[in-house]
């Protein structure tokens, strides 16, 4: 690809000057845009930053308090309090739980897609997952706020419908389709070799997975996980209108709870631009940024992991 | 004879986890279109009293408790046809970028980590990145281009992924054979490399479509309004630096704010906008399916 | 207004972001952006209070049809909101269901060189929600404050003396709005004394939302707007004080000022309103216009009795009484 043989300067020579700097141009373009998704990452976190600075330095706000506080008072008459240890742990909640259940299912289906099932119904099944993934996160919300809440209200017996448990299956639900298609690919690379191998010394299907691919692909697998966990976190709509929206610590399952995400979306609307409220919110979307980068950053990491080998 | 060839307890036990595995794997595969059918089923079942094209071409009523959705509808429309128009060229030429041009070098590597992380930054800080960028910064305020513009980055990735996977697919002899004849790099992609991934790259821009149809949090904050007055059926009432409704937003506030509601129109409303993203993904998925069959190397 | 500047300017950068983004695959956008150069229309953008969102909807649904070549843009996000837009010029029309400060009439002096307008367009009571199978009917501010107030230590039905037919764990669900909503502040101010909100509460993010959940939660108290009753709510009558009489939320309770939690509904402009903003405004007043007020379960200007129509504000109004206040019958 690199050495450019020598016909090639012949026929450019032959080509008109516009020509020439037209597909200059052109790659120059071409090249910008490559470079754009660079870009773009960089200033997403300029101008979130950028809006969210100037609190840093009010005096209103502590980073100590905005960090470790449970108390979320940002409109407070007398005594305004910015912190959000309670959504970051409402988050941690629903996404834990969220995970809890979609790993095993995902891991599940990307092993019985990959090992078990015959190429039909493989391609079958996938559909489904792609469909699945596609369900927008506002259809969600409105199951969880319709449907499930009334369920979970009726199975059992909580007051409310909209808590940490609505939020964590719907979420469980959305992050599995990334499970399992990241998961599939992980086993998929596996070389077939190994399965041979297995194969050649008797070993059935179920061995084959856990003693050889689940290993070998150990790392693929877990960025699966990761990219699900990133997906979970980074959700809005559908734990806006699932969790409740309670500003506290859950005791159980059966509480309501308010994430990081949903809260943005709750108040940024009325928060007027350029109040310290306003500025608190967008520093929980630089928050936000970094915890979905150091996530995704780490998976890619991993995955890499597996490449060198 | 049973006694020669009866298994041994050992092969036994094997093949009793063989099968438990296999069937616990199944039902949890099995598990995951339970779900789709039944939230389908259920929406459409409450929706169905509603349903109607007059459901669509109708504008709200009564103060949105009746009537349709065509303003919310064509709003999505504008949003998702202005954000394709803006993050099509730019994702494919940058998948051309990353498939035909790049080396492997730390640059590009960043540049791939740039991708995936623009995939992965969640939509609500897409969304304050849209209000900060351009609704203040750009001075675009509150209007569907800003709106648009927050939903072609955030699409950027579908798009350049999807490119790149069909650009990767066509193989390398076609390109070492153009080569060879004296084209450019340039002249090789455009005769060779894009006309053979062209309907890849469609696929990419249907996928795109579905994602930015079913987006809420970015346009609530840069275009999106709660409601505007629209005629019944009108194909272009916005202009580009109105404001519109959207369908995603639109469902969220029936299911929110609205009091009264007839009870059929918020699911019907979530049918429509469901039913559009999954039938447009359809296409997508039936079109590759389509050209995986048709592919001759 | 300078929509229409701001439309062309828009274009042009919209030109601009094509030119240089797009130029090799954007061949066909022109369409839509030439279609969008329709002259006669106006387009109004009113945004602010979400108790009023569902009013100005149908406001703006209903002048369509009056005025077909107008189109109000209506978006909710909150008093405060709607007011700040509005002292950018960013809107034409601001909503609030709380007057307009003093600080922000001053920016809006600061900024633009006018003064914000206010009309009084209707009003409401704040209603507090129980479900419907709930035994209580009247509660006072104090027992509201011990409910809702950070310090309050009332978490338990039974705690009131109330007990909730089929339910054994009568926990009090407290079901609240987002922080920031205008319905939160007054609620905050005129019920709880300015006393913060004890965390924990449900913090939804529309008034029908709040409704809804207390409709569905036998144990659960919320407050709202009075037009977003349902038959599966009952609205507590409300007594300043034990002792006090109590109060229902009705048209009469709000027109005589005895609700404790009544509060005027505001359309704020800047400046005195002129052509398509002033016809609107006089519209919004004129007995059409109350008809909305009243179908969306509010109290009309009319009925509201002692109402001038329009009401100056804090700020340092030039004329006193703006826009003679349209045909607008006086009791």
């Amino acid at each position: 690809m690199s050495s450019v043989p020598s016909p090639i300067r012949i026929a450019r020579a032959e080509r008109s000057r516009a020509a020439v700097l037209a597909e200059k141009a052109l790659e120059a373009l071409i090249r910008l845009s490559g470079v754009s998704a660079i870009l773009f990452v960089a200033a997403i976190f300029f101008f979130v930053l950028k809006e969210a600075a100037p609190v840093l330095f009010s005096e209103g706000f502590s980073l100590g308090q905005f960090l470790f506080s449970t108390e979320w008072y940002p409109t407070s008459a007398n005594n305004v309090r910015y912190g959000t240890f309670a959504l970051t742990v409402g988050t941690l909640s629903v996404t834990a739980l969220a995970m809890l259940i979609a790993v095993p299912f995902g891991l599940g289906a990307a092993i019985y897609l990959s090992e078990f099932c015959k190429p039909r119904l493989r391609e079958t099944l996938k559909v489904v997952i792609e469909l699945l993934s596609a369900i927008p996160s506002v259809v969600w919300g409105f199951v969880g706020l319709t449907v499930m809440s009334k369920l979970i209200v009726n199975a059992t017996g909580a007051p409310v419908g909209v808590n940490v448990l609505n939020g964590g299956i719907i979420l469980a639900l959305m992050s599995v389709p990334v499970i399992v298609s990241i998961g599939e690919d992980a086993l998929k690379a596996v070389p077939d070799s190994f399965r041979e191998a297995g194969v050649a010394l008797g070993a059935t299907r179920w061995q084959l997975v856990y003693r050889v691919l689940l290993p070998a692909a150990r790392n693929g697998l877990l960025a699966a996980v990761l990219l699900g966990v990133g997906r979970a976190v980074g959700e809005t709509m559908a734990v806006l209108m699932a969790t409740g929206h309670a500003v506290h610590i859950p005791g159980s399952l059966l509480d309501s709870v308010r994430t990081l995400t949903a809260n943005i979306a709750a108040e940024l609307g009325e928060a007027p631009s350029g109040s310290d409220h306003y500025r608190v919110l967008f520093l929980t979307g630089t928050l936000l940024f970094l915890i979905t980068l150091v996530v995704n950053l780490t998976a890619d990491f991993v995955v890499r992991g597996i490449r060198r080998k | 004879m049973a006694g020669r060839f009866a298994k041994t307890p050992h092969i036994a036990r094997k093949e009793i986890a063989e099968s438990v595995a296999r069937s616990v794997f199944g039902l949890m595969s099995a598990a995951m279109i339970v779900p789709l059918v039944l939230i389908v089923g259920y929406l459409v079942v409450l929706a169905w009293p509603a349903l109607s094209l007059e459901f669509l071409l109708d504008v709200p009523k009564r103060g949105m408790t009746d009537g349709g959705i065509w303003p919310a509808f064509v709003g999505t429309l504008y949003l998702v046809g202005i954000s394709l128009l803006v993050s099509t060229p730019i994702g494919v030429l940058a998948a051309i970028y990353l498939n035909e041009y790049a080396k492997d070098n730390w640059f590009n590597r960043l540049v791939n980590l740039a991708v995936i992380n623009l995939a992965g930054v969640p939509s609500i800080v897409h969304a304050l990145f849209g209000l900060g960028a351009f609704v203040y910064a750009a001075r675009f305020g509150y209007s569907i281009l800003s709106a648009s513009l927050t939903l072609a980055i955030m699409t950027l990735p579908v798009i350049i992924a999807s490119t790149r996977e069909a650009l990767a697919s066509v193989p390398m002899a076609f390109r070492e054979a153009c080569w060879n004849v004296g084209a450019t790099r340039w002249q090789t992609v455009r005769a060779v490399v894009l006309p053979n991934s062209i309907s890849g790259i469609l696929t990419g821009v249907i996928l795109q479509v579905s994602r930015a149809a079913g987006e809420t949090a970015p346009v609530m904050f840069t275009g999106a309004v709660f409601f505007k007055a629209v005629q019944r059926g009108d194909l272009f009432p916005y202009g580009l630096g109105d404001q519109c409704m959207a369908l995603s937003m639109h469902l969220y506030t029936l299911a929110t704010q609205v009091p009264n509601v007839k009870e059929a129109l918020p699911y019907a409303t979530a049918v429509v906008l469901l039913g559009s993203v999954l039938l447009v993904n359809a296409t997508a998925i039936v079109l590759r399916i389509w050209l995986r069959n048709r592919k001759k190397w | 207004m300078a929509r229409l500047r701001s439309r062309a300017q828009l274009r042009m950068s919209a030109l601009f972001l094509a030119a240089t983004l797009a130029v090799p695959a954007c061949g066909g956008g022109g369409s839509k952006e030439a279609k969008d150069a329709k002259p006669s229309n106006t387009v109004l953008q009113n945004k602010g209070s979400d108790t009023m969102v569902n009013v100005a909807q149908v406001w703006a649904e209903e002048y369509r049809k009056v005025a077909p070549n107008v189109e109000v843009e209506v978006s909710g996000g909150g008093s405060g909101v709607g007011i700040a837009a509005l002292l950018k010029g960013a809107v034409d029309l601001a909503n609030a269901s709380r007057d307009i400060k003093p600080s922000e009439a001053e920016q809006a002096s600061k900024n633009t060189g006018k003064s914000p307008v206010g009309f009084n367009v209707g009003a409401d009571a704040l209603a507090v929600y129980v479900h419907k199978d709930n035994p209580m009917s009247e509660i006072t501010l104090v027992q509201l404050t011990d409910l809702y107030a950070e310090g309050g230590k009332v978490t338990r039905w039974s705690e009131l003396g109330i007990t909730i037919p089929g339910v054994k764990d009568d926990t009090i669900v407290r079901v609240s709005r987002q922080s920031s909503s205008g319905t939160y502040e007054f609620f905050r101010e005129h019920a709880l004394g300015n006393r913060d909100f004890r965390l924990g509460s449900r913090d939804l993010n529309g008034s029908k939302e709040v409704v809804e959940l207390v409709g569905t939660t036998p144990t659960a108290i919320g407050y709202s707007g009075m037009g977003y009753a349902t038959a599966d709510v009952k609205m507590l009558k409300v007594a300043p004080k034990a002792g006090a009489p109590a109060v229902a939320p009705t048209i009469a309770a709000v027109h005589d000022k005895s609700y404790p939690l009544a509060r005027s509904l505001h359309v704020y402009t800047l400046g005195q309103p002129e052509g398509a903003v002033k016809a609107y405004i006089d519209w919004i007043l004129s007995p059409a216009g109350q008809k909305v007020v009243e179908d969306a379960g509010y109290v009309p200007v009319a009925a509201a009795g002692n109402a001038t129509g329009a009401l100056a504000t804090e700020a340092p109004a030039p004329g006193a009484p703006p826009a003679p206040a349209a045909p607008q019958p006086k009791p």
